[in-house]
């Protein structure tokens, strides 16, 4: 096909290459043994990842993984992948979304949320790495983020309950965090972030 | 070599050359306001209702029983507001259509519900075909429109419209159908399926888009949906798009003479494709009615590959098809339409829509079985199963 007709896509050249091209494909005949993964989604949500990695001396010497998912599913993976080669654990277990999407030179917006998960997967597998090991985790905590300032109330501690089953509805959420119950704010916020985990653990 | 094929045919069609031809002829010499009493109104307005007689043929109705819109979703949307105004005033109570039609009225059927007006919608079965069992039971004399499509958009399924048009009169319901992916593809009859209301698009059948038809039987109740003017007896307002009318008149025409030979061509494409997939690629489900199916529309599931990558790989080797997954769409949902089948969720995200049309070849068909197969193994590599 010729440039102009590619130039039309929604995704940048950037997303275009990964998704043709994508980088440290773990491949099932090469029997590749990782020292732990990490899997995130499900087929029935429309995205899944599967990582694996290999740590040598604090650091990710070596990333393969699988998936299951749209365009920018598979480029976001793999760019995730190229990023975190290299990185010690504590910058590996950092990596944003964002950090995915700019380095892709941008996503749709309705892609940002539901495809790039790959940040996800790359942090099952690192917790998977520790616990394994019976080694601490210090990363776990410093990466949550407060959605509900009144309570306290942080990315983590919602996901962490939707993965539980403990939260199964938004208002088992309200009881068991006391999200929004403060000034009210969050609401919206926190609502959407339970809505997209559950999508995303497939609850 | 870079080939293009364009294999999404229920999603639009190209214009038809003579229907080119004729929109370029009445845009640049018939611009008179056919509502004009002038002489260039009067030769508009000519080419109007030459094109009225051409869709009463092929559609087997009066010319008088045909309403120019803007398309099949407005039709769509005239058709559920008529019923809606039969129930405000009372003459009945309830809308009954289906679990699988076009978002125009899907959409709209959500929207009455919130203005507080009740629909039912009948299931399918494993194939896509509504229950005429639990059209029964769900019946009533109380129902005052039943709505149910021709044939399917993504799967092809073809309904018994003139076997479902006999219950809804039985119940003193009037029958709706949206034919519009039907309608060139096989016989469309208002006579015959003895219907009230139909609608159509002339994009589906090698006509100009924003044009379309809504068929009222002469005695069925209207109501104006559209306000504003005189045109079309006062059914729906707004200035003649003489250009594009006259081109759905043309494409009317085209469609009823080859209607025969469109559908047995289309069909085998369609068969060589469906055993082309089948044979080379493991694991595949063909969606939708086999027996019942619109000629050019196939429909399929390929489990552990997710189809916006299917698409775009596709795209990427010139390859124009559809997909049912939500990624696609934006949504988190996939298609309802396949859901609604019951098919499981991750065969819907993993479903492509190939259509094909009057301009498509054997050639086409080929070259689309000699580039699925290795995109599919490719997505299937690197999927998480």
């Amino acid at each position: 096909m010729s440039d102009s007709f590619l130039a039309d896509w929604v995704y940048t050249d950037t997303v275009k290459e990964h998704f043709m091209n994508p980088r440290n494909i773990w491949k099932k005949y090469e029997n590749w043994t990782p020292d732990a993964s990490g899997e995130v989604g499900s087929l029935a949500c429309g995205d899944q990842m599967r990582v694996g990695i290999i740590v040598k001396d604090d650091r990710i010497s070596d990333i393969r993984w699988l998936t299951y998912g749209c365009a920018s599913a598979i480029a976001s993976t793999s760019m995730m992948s190229e990023l975190a080669k290299g990185m010690t654990l504590a910058e590996a277990y950092n990596i944003t979304p964002a950090m995915i999407t700019d380095a892709l030179g941008g996503l749709p917006e309705h892609k940002f949320h539901c495809s790039v998960l790959g940040d996800k997967a790359l942090r099952a597998a690192i917790d998977n790495y520790l616990e394994s090991r019976n080694l601490p985790n210090p990363y776990k905590k410093s990466v949550a983020k407060i959605i509900c300032e009144c309570k306290g109330v942080t990315d983590q501690m919602i996901e962490e309950l939707v993965v539980a089953d403990k939260a199964k509805t938004i208002d088992e959420l309200k009881q068991l965090t006391g999200f929004g119950t403060g000034c009210g704010k969050c609401v919206n916020k926190v609502t959407q972030y339970f809505e997209e985990m559950k999508h995303i653990h497939n609850k | 070599m870079s080939r293009t094929v364009y294999m999404d045919n229920n999603a639009t069609t190209m214009m038809a050359p003579e229907v080119q031809k004729a929109v370029a002829q009445a845009q640049s010499v018939t611009y008179g306001n056919a509502s004009s009493m002038h002489s260039f109104g009067r030769e508009a307005a000519a080419l109007v209702e030459d094109a009225r007689k051409s869709v009463s043929q092929l559609i087997e109705c009066r010319p008088e029983e045909v309403t120019f819109t803007s398309g099949a979703s407005e039709s769509n949307n005239t058709v559920f507001s008529i019923a809606r105004s039969l129930i405000e005033k009372g003459r009945g109570k309830r809308i009954v259509t289906t679990t699988i039609e076009h978002p125009s009225i899907i959409e709209t059927v959500k929207y009455l519900r919130k203005c507080g007006i009740n629909v039912d919608q009948v299931p399918v079965d494993g194939e896509g075909r509504v229950r005429i069992g639990e059209l029964e039971k769900i019946m009533g004399n109380d129902v005052v429109l039943v709505s149910v499509m021709t044939g399917n958009n993504e799967t092809g399924t073809i309904q018994e419209i003139g076997q479902i048009s006999e219950i809804a009169h039985r119940y003193g319901a009037l029958m709706h159908t949206d034919a519009t992916q039907a309608i060139g593809k096989i016989e469309v009859s208002c006579k015959q399926w003895n219907l009230d209301y139909l609608s159509c698009s002339a994009h589906k059948f090698y006509g100009p888009k924003g044009v379309g038809v809504l068929y009222s039987k002469k005695d069925a109740p209207f109501e104006t949906y559209v306000h504003g003017g005189e045109q079309e007896h006062g059914r729906r307002a707004g200035t003649y798009n003489t250009a594009a009318i006259y081109g759905l008149g043309v494409a009317a025409r085209l469609a009823k003479e080859g209607i025969k030979e469109e559908h047995d061509r289309l069909w085998a494409m369609r068969e060589r494709l469906r055993t082309g997939i089948v044979k080379s690629i493991p694991d595949v489900v063909v969606n939708g009615c086999q027996e019942h199916c619109l000629p050019g529309t196939l429909d399929v599931s390929f489990p552990s590959a997710e189809g916006e990558s299917i698409l775009l790989m596709l795209d990427m080797a010139g390859i124009a098809v559809s997909t049912g997954s939500a990624c696609a769409t934006g949504s988190l949902e996939p298609s309802y339409v396949l859901l609604a089948g019951g098919l499981d969720v991750e065969l819907a995200h993993g479903s492509i829509r190939f259509s094909l049309g009057r301009f498509n070849t054997e050639e086409d068909v080929d070259y689309v079985l000699e580039v699925l197969p290795p995109v599919i193994k490719k997505l299937r590599e690197i999927s998480t199963r």
